[in-house]
């Protein structure tokens, strides 16, 4: 039977997921040119948000399709409540010092969030069960889709189109256009960069908390270690699709999930190559791409050339 | 240039890190519990190492509360005159580099006479030369690996590797056969699909799986090694798919084989998923879901619900207050804490009722020779330090419940 479908949407999946995540690294990059490596624990956060909402709030029983849209409030609430705390209390007072002091707040913010959740989020020691959707699984011709892949499918374009329209129609998203050109000069402008600023995490974390939802539903379960190999493997897609472009995140997750993905389903048919096929070696395949995109495409997949604001 | 060199540094942090996942430190959960009073005298440590928190950490708890349990028993029964047991637990969070620390902590305290633990096999083998320079004896209740007794080259020629480590579990050079003629002869599966993840423990119940499974007829359609830290596993679970296996064996542990499992049946294959005493948790059900049901897993010993010599220790925990469940290794920790006490007896018992200025060395040549009826049966070890009771059991998930469907001892 042919498999390669099955696999491509596998990939397809992982990467939007990841897509979804990697905005949140690239619009804040794009603006403040800052790595925010707590962007992972963000993501982390919606999705005790949403389980908070699911099991605390919400009367047993409730039916997920009205529990759904409550449970994306409720990420979302959290994510951008964690993002704007983040930016107003850690990376604000650092906004004038050299760029590696943020990036190691960053690091401690991260660790931070963790162990935050570790210690006080009830029964977070280890995994907690998310809730699943009923139904499915769907099959289409010889692809086996399940309702949690379905959300997702609908979740990463639908959210993509909002934010292209947002960033390239209204008012604020032309403002966060021209912070990112020239901070300085947008300002002399009128444009309040640093309300800019929160909106560009505020709107990162939107795409975390949906994500988070996302993730939640797919794997059934979610633990406070979940945001950290995600968010460093959404922050390499980040990269790799041209870090300060937000198409490019999306594009650079999808890669990345397809690569992953075919690396564990061919490469140990390739001769000579079966030892390093299985998934373990998946990711070592991913960042060889990502060396070979930055080798010959250093602004990566669909960047613009940076150097020149150095 | 500086943005560049930036995005360099980062992505080399980045790619540093994803090598170092669950390196992340958590709280150290060095307080020890209090043993209760009685006995007097002299205060005698028995340390636990164990997973406390994190993924495993339902099956750490567990050995810790087994471990106190036995202490706390001897103490009211005042089972060695003059001596008072304390269980002092430390955290090993899985990590071989923490268990290590962990058992420099316990050199380090002369009160300490005995260490039970730890759960994993990586761990173990991390441990095992710091105890043997102290001299002092460890007791795993839960490390399955042969190259742990019977050295790296245990299937040609057998060298026990440190004279102080002990263990009341059995290996999986039989856990792992075991599981191949349950799954060969009883459930009648022929093709195999073999996954692991690279660990000490996980690979080698893999390898002896497969040995035996080939051994015996059957055909291995597949194999693959999974990323621990991550949870999706979708890409592996359409190769399953469409291997044609009938069944799955997964050498690894519950936080991966619940998922697992749960993908390769959301992938279309309806086929279990069998596993060792690593899956063998409630968690992997509650991980699992409903698709969990049919799954197979071995388990060191017989069911300790059924055993007569179980009751009264599962009364005992029970009666105890325990927070958390005893899981797998309960009744084997128990064991590995009391052949501690027992060895500590002799010792005491042959220098006039009190303890010898090198007693972790008397202790380590004490337990050598300790025998008695524990929990999980008659306790003694061979010239490996292995336990002499090689009992091992299958359960199955049935309802949302691990059940026992047979035990038996592995003849080879």
């Amino acid at each position: 039977m042919n498999e390669l479908p099955q696999q491509l949407v596998n990939g397809l999946l992982l990467g939007s997921m990841y897509g979804l995540i990697a905005i949140g690294y690239t619009m804040v990059y794009g603006i403040v040119q800052l790595i925010n490596f707590a962007h992972g624990e963000i993501f982390m956060t919606g999705a005790f948000g949403a389980l908070t909402v699911y099991v605390y709030i919400l009367p047993d029983g409730t039916s997920m399709l009205i529990a759904l849209p409550l449970m994306l409030l409720g990420a979302m609430v959290v994510s951008v409540a964690v993002a704007v705390g983040a930016e107003r209390f850690a990376y604000r007072p650092l906004r004038g010092a050299p760029r590696l002091a943020p990036l190691i707040t960053a690091i401690g913010l991260s660790l931070a969030l963790q162990q935050a959740v570790w210690a006080w989020y009830p029964e977070a020691k280890s995994a907690r069960t998310f809730p699943q959707i009923d139904g499915g699984p769907f099959h289409i011709g010889s692809v086996t889709l399940q309702t949690g892949d379905i959300f997702l499918f609908v979740a990463a374009p639908v959210s993509m189109a909002i934010l292209g329209f947002f960033v390239m129609r209204t008012r604020t998203g032309r403002g966060m256009q021209a912070t990112a050109q020239d901070p300085d000069t947008a300002k002399l402008m009128g444009v309040n960069t640093d309300r800019i600023i929160v909106v560009a995490f505020a709107l990162g974390a939107v795409f975390a908390a949906v994500g988070a939802v996302a993730n939640g539903l797919k794997y059934g379960q979610i633990d406070f270690k979940m945001g950290f190999i995600l968010g460093l493997k959404a922050f390499t897609a980040a990269v790799l699709g041209g870090i300060g472009n937000i198409y490019g995140a999306m594009i650079g997750g999808v890669v990345l999930g397809v690569a992953e993905t075919l690396a564990t389903a061919y490469i140990a048919d390739i001769p000579g190559l079966d030892k390093f096929g299985s998934q373990s070696w998946s990711d070592v395949w991913a960042f060889i791409l990502l060396i070979l995109v930055l080798l010959f495409r250093p602004q990566g997949l669909l960047g613009e050339r940076v150097a020149d604001r150095a | 240039m500086r943005q560049r060199s930036l995005i360099a540094i980062t992505a080399a942090l980045a790619a540093g890190a994803l090598t170092l996942t669950a390196c992340g430190s958590r709280d150290d959960d060095g307080g020890g519990s209090d043993s209760g009073n009685g006995g007097g005298g002299t205060t005698v440590v028995i340390g636990v190492d164990a997973p406390l928190t994190g993924d495993l950490s339902a099956l750490g708890l567990g050995i810790k509360n087994s471990a106190d349990l036995a202490a706390k028993t001897a103490n009211k029964e005042k089972t060695v005159e003059g001596i008072t047991f304390k269980v002092e637990a430390l955290d090993d969070q899985g990590q071989p580099s923490v268990g290590q620390q962990n058992a420099t902590k316990f050199v380090a305290n002369d009160k300490v006479l005995g260490v039970v633990g730890p759960l994993n096999s990586s761990v173990g083998e991390s441990m095992q030369k710091v105890f043997d320079t102290a001299k002092l004896v460890e007791v795993s209740p839960a490390n399955t690996n042969p190259a742990l007794t019977q050295g790296v080259d245990w299937q040609t020629k057998k060298v026990r590797p440190y004279k102080s480590y002990f263990r009341t579990a059995t290996t999986d050079a039989i856990q792992g056969p075991f599981a191949a003629q349950y799954v060969y002869n009883d459930s009648k599966k022929r093709k195999v699909f073999v996954i692991d993840d690279k660990k000490t423990y996980g690979a080698g119940l893999a390898a002896t799986f497969t040995e035996e499974f080939k051994k015996l007829g059957g055909k291995v359609v597949g194999t693959e090694h999974i990323n621990p830290d991550t949870k999706d596993f979708n890409a592996v679970a359409t190769k399953v798919k469409n291997s044609g296996a009938d069944v799955v064996y997964y050498g690894g542990e519950y936080p991966q084989a619940g998922p697992l499992s749960k993908q390769i049946k959301a992938a279309g294959a309806k086929i279990p998923l069998v596993g060792g005493d690593g899956i063998y948790s409630a968690d992997f059900i509650k991980l699992a879901g409903a698709s969990g049901n049919g799954d197979l897993a071995t388990s060191v010993g017989a069911p300790v619900e059924e055993l007569p010599s179980a009751k009264e220790f599962v009364a005992n925990y029970k009666a105890a207050g325990y927070k958390e469940a005893y899981e797998a290794y309960g009744g084997y920790s128990y064991d590995s804490a009391w052949a501690i006490i027992e060895a500590v007896k002799k010792v005491v018992e042959a220098n006039d009722g009190k303890l010898p200025s090198d007693a972790r060395a008397k202790v380590v040549d004490a337990m050598q020779n300790v025998s008695f009826d524990g929990v999980t049966g008659k306790v003694s070890f061979d010239e490996f330090g292995d336990a002499t009771n090689k009992q091992l059991t299958v359960y199955a998930v049935e309802n949302g419940a691990w059940g026992s469907v047979k035990s038996g001892t592995f003849t080879g």
